[in-house]
């Protein structure tokens, strides 16, 4: 159908924005990004990280820039034009690697401690069988979170991501009150990497660098959605867990084996639900039963009282 | 009040009734000074502690990511419940004409005061960027119950202020007027400059009076929505223990249980401290243990329902949580508090032995700390228990225990209410002695004239 063909193109445009950025600022955006291979004339030859050689006509392309943190806070309130982004998890693949986790906290320079992304060892009921649970932040279509926010720190995107700004964050924790996934984290000390980054703007995307006494959560990685990839998560994820991609395309793509499929039928097929439906927070993020798990789980089922 | 007096009379009883309740104003009090240096470090400790917060980061508490409210939410609740009781007495039981309410009514009215002004500082301390404190004014979101809570604590600061200065100006004037060499020479200014230049005709009695009926009309929504309004900061989250339709009404009546029992408290202090005997009552404090039993039983009711009917269903979470709270990890607490701040309030009050000044007293202390303890265990345990579990996070993430710099800081707006509620009864009148007199009979065209030497 013709949503594969919006999907190629919508990786196609991925790539080429990401060559671009990489001509412009190597190191500092990417440092393992796009290179010039060769320009003559009109056009210029580039080389996406994804290995494709793309031409390029000069006058497309644009400085990419990091924006000033006015505009970077303006632009990421608004969210990418059309799209309403959808993650879904299949809890039968995970076999608790935590690779998901780990290259989370890289991209958002978080503490150990600190979890965007959390790999829940989950037992519904006395008898029943235990299961990894991958667990981020829901971007709930109805969020509790938004709504307690006394100074619209935290929002809605119109791509349906639930973003925050930490320039304006003042730190009241009310919207972890409110949030009934436990997803969101604080940061109750200097962040990480606080002084390594101590120069570098604010991207309201990444929630990087983290500030000190604010909130930070998952953000459905927002800055790399915008150069056309997929969440850190997704991609690092070996098993295969992770589907990501836009419900107005109704397309989803597996960050581990890059195939792309019709999120609908995805979740059609293997019963897909949501966690706690009944509290009405309507999520974003599917998962998909764990049922015929392709691991079985170890260890020991974490009791937390 | 009969109002025979002769003139004779009437001059000596307002000279008795003006330096007994100016003694505290005018004595050299060696001991207050002490009293007060003592609060002053204390409070410079605290806000010492609050120093390395702000430069360390929230981090020094035992609050992490799933307990991420502790004691100075706690902290919180309690200075914004204490100082409802401005509203109750001053105004409830003045509009209901219960006479025995006027001489606390200015107690009332100061601890109300010293209360809201703490609450609004330690609501600061709580913010992880005290710095951007005024992004509430600049990007103001309607929608959040914090920006209704700053707008009606506001709105409650200003009325209390008013119905504590307002009353205060005859008072004033009459210092200015009788205070001879007694006291210092820029007190004195102080109440030249804040009589406003009253001069004590009909008139502007009748602008007083009319305009402390309008504010204490105005301050039963104002301060019933302070307190219904702090409740939704709970009850407007999906977490089991907090999501409750009666959290308003529930935090209402126990904000005029811990008001009274601070109220009681400081009525005795003064009583001794400055021989009060024959203002503050026996007959006061009787009344006072009869409001504090009623407002108890009130609260009882709530506490029944807000346990009783989720504890008879035991959903899951709430399960979870009330076993926690009955039997569990927080079970010694939890009765410890209803039985002081609840039961003991109910019970003992109902013996007229009870309700004389000292065994009032301790049983108001009593009552009082278990009213913190119980805004304590409103906050926490239901944050230890989310809906998923808890899991590749540090111990200290699981179970929140308070760290000292968070004692020394949520101690702090203690020792600060205590240096306000001594400073102002070092500068005015406990009672207001015009009401009191013109209550005794005395007109008053007295209260202006000088007294004779
Ligand atoms: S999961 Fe929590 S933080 Fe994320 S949108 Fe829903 S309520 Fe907000
Ligand atoms: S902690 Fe920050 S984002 Fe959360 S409610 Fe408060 S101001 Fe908003």
């Amino acid at each position: 159908m013709d949503n594969h063909n919006t999907r190629r193109n919508f990786l196609k445009t991925a790539g080429l924005a990401l060559g671009c950025l990489g001509l412009a600022m190597p190191e500092r955006v990417f440092g393992s990004g796009g290179k010039v291979l060769d320009a003559d004339g009109d056009t210029i030859t580039l080389l996406t990280p994804g290995g494709q050689l793309v031409k390029v006509e000069k006058s497309k392309l644009k400085p990419a820039e990091m924006p000033s943190l006015t505009e970077n806070q303006k632009r990421g309130r608004e969210g990418l034009p059309n799209r309403s982004w959808v993650m879904v998890i299949d809890l039968s693949k995970c076999r608790n690697a935590r690779k998901c986790m780990a290259a989370c906290q890289a991209h958002h320079q978080l503490r150990p401690e600190q979890h965007h992304m959390n790999t829940l060892q989950m037992q519904d009921a006395e008898h029943t069988a235990p299961y990894y649970m991958p667990k981020n932040c829901m971007h709930c279509d109805n969020p509790p979170c938004t709504k307690v926010c006394p100074v619209n720190a935290t929002f809605k995107r119109s791509d349906g991501i639930v973003l925050i700004d930490n320039e304006r964050c003042i730190g009241c924790r009310f919207c972890i009150a409110a949030c009934p996934y436990s997803a969101r984290v604080f940061n109750w000390f200097e962040p990480r990497d606080a002084e390594k980054y101590k120069d570098v703007t604010y991207n309201i995307e990444a929630n990087v660098p983290q500030k000190k006494g604010t909130i930070s959560k998952c953000l459905f990685s927002a800055d790399l959605l915008r150069v056309g990839k997929l969440p850190s998560c997704v991609s690092a994820c070996p098993n295969g867990v992770y589907w990501f991609g836009d419900q107005n395309e109704d397309a989803v793509t597996n960050g581990t084996t890059k195939e792309t499929t019709s999120f609908s039928k995805l979740i059609r097929d293997n019963a897909g639900y949501t966690l706690m439906k009944e509290l009405g927070t309507k999520p974003r993020v599917y998962y998909l039963p764990p049922k015929n798990r392709a691991f079985p789980f170890e260890g020991e089922i974490q009791k937390h009282e | 009040m009969t109002n025979n007096l002769t003139p004779e009379e009437s001059r000596q009883k307002l000279d008795k009734i003006f330096s007994d309740l100016t003694r505290s104003l005018k004595i050299k009090d060696e001991l207050a000074r002490f009293w007060i240096f003592i609060l002053a470090m204390f409070t410079i400790v605290g806000l010492w502690g609050w120093m390395h917060q702000m430069r360390i980061g929230l981090g020094i508490t035992g609050m992490r990511d799933y307990v991420s409210w502790g004691m100075y939410i706690g902290n919180f609740v309690f200075f914004v419940a204490v100082s409802l009781i401005g509203l109750l007495i001053s105004s409830i039981l003045h509009l209901l004409k219960f006479d025995w309410g006027q001489p606390i009514s200015r107690v009332a009215e100061t601890v109300a005061i010293a209360a809201i002004a703490l609450a609004g500082l330690v609501i600061v301390m709580d913010m992880g960027r005290p710095d951007r404190f005024l992004n509430i004014f600049l990007h103001g979101r309607f929608a959040s119950p914090i920006v209704w809570d700053v707008t009606v604590i506001t709105t409650y600061v200003t009325i209390s202020a008013l119905l504590f200065f307002i009353p205060l100006i005859p008072d004033v004037a009459m210092l200015r007027d009788r205070l001879g060499d007694d006291v210092p020479i820029l007190q004195k200014k102080l109440y030249a400059i804040l009589s406003l230049g009253w001069k004590g005709n009909a008139r502007q009695f009748e602008i007083v009076t009319h305009t402390v009926r309008i504010l204490l009309v105005l301050i039963i929504p104002v301060g019933l929505s302070i307190h219904t309004v702090t409740s939704w900061l709970f009850a407007s989250t999906l977490r089991a223990g907090w999501d409750s339709t009666i959290f308003g009404p529930y935090f209402v009546t126990g904000a005029f249980v811990a008001g009274s029992a601070a109220v009681i408290l400081v009525m005795y202090v003064y009583r001794l401290r400055y021989d009060l005997d024959e203002y503050f009552t026996n007959k006061s404090f009787d009344m006072m243990g009869k409001l504090l039993v009623l407002m108890c039983l009130v609260y009882f009711y709530f506490n029944i329902n807000e346990f009783l009917v989720p504890g008879y269903k035991m959903r899951l979470a709430e399960g979870v949580h009330l076993r926690e709270l009955f039997t569990g990890r927080w079970s010694t607490l939890f009765w410890v508090v209803q039985i002081f701040g609840v039961i003991i309030p109910i019970l003992l009050p109902l013996l007229r032995y009870f309700r004389r000044p000292l065994p009032l007293t301790l049983i108001a202390f009593l009552t009082l700390v278990a009213s913190w303890f119980k805004r304590f265990i409103i906050v926490v345990p239901t944050l230890e228990h989310p809906y998923l579990p808890i899991q590749n996070v540090p111990e200290n993430f699981v179970h929140y225990s308070p760290t000292a710099p968070e004692i020394m800081i949520t101690l702090l707006p203690f020792f600060a209410s205590a240096i306000i509620i001594t400073m102002l009864a070092k500068l005015f009148p406990v009672i207001t002695i015009w009401e009191y007199a013109e209550k005794q009979g005395i007109d008053k065209k007295y209260l202006l004239e000088e007294p004779e030497k």
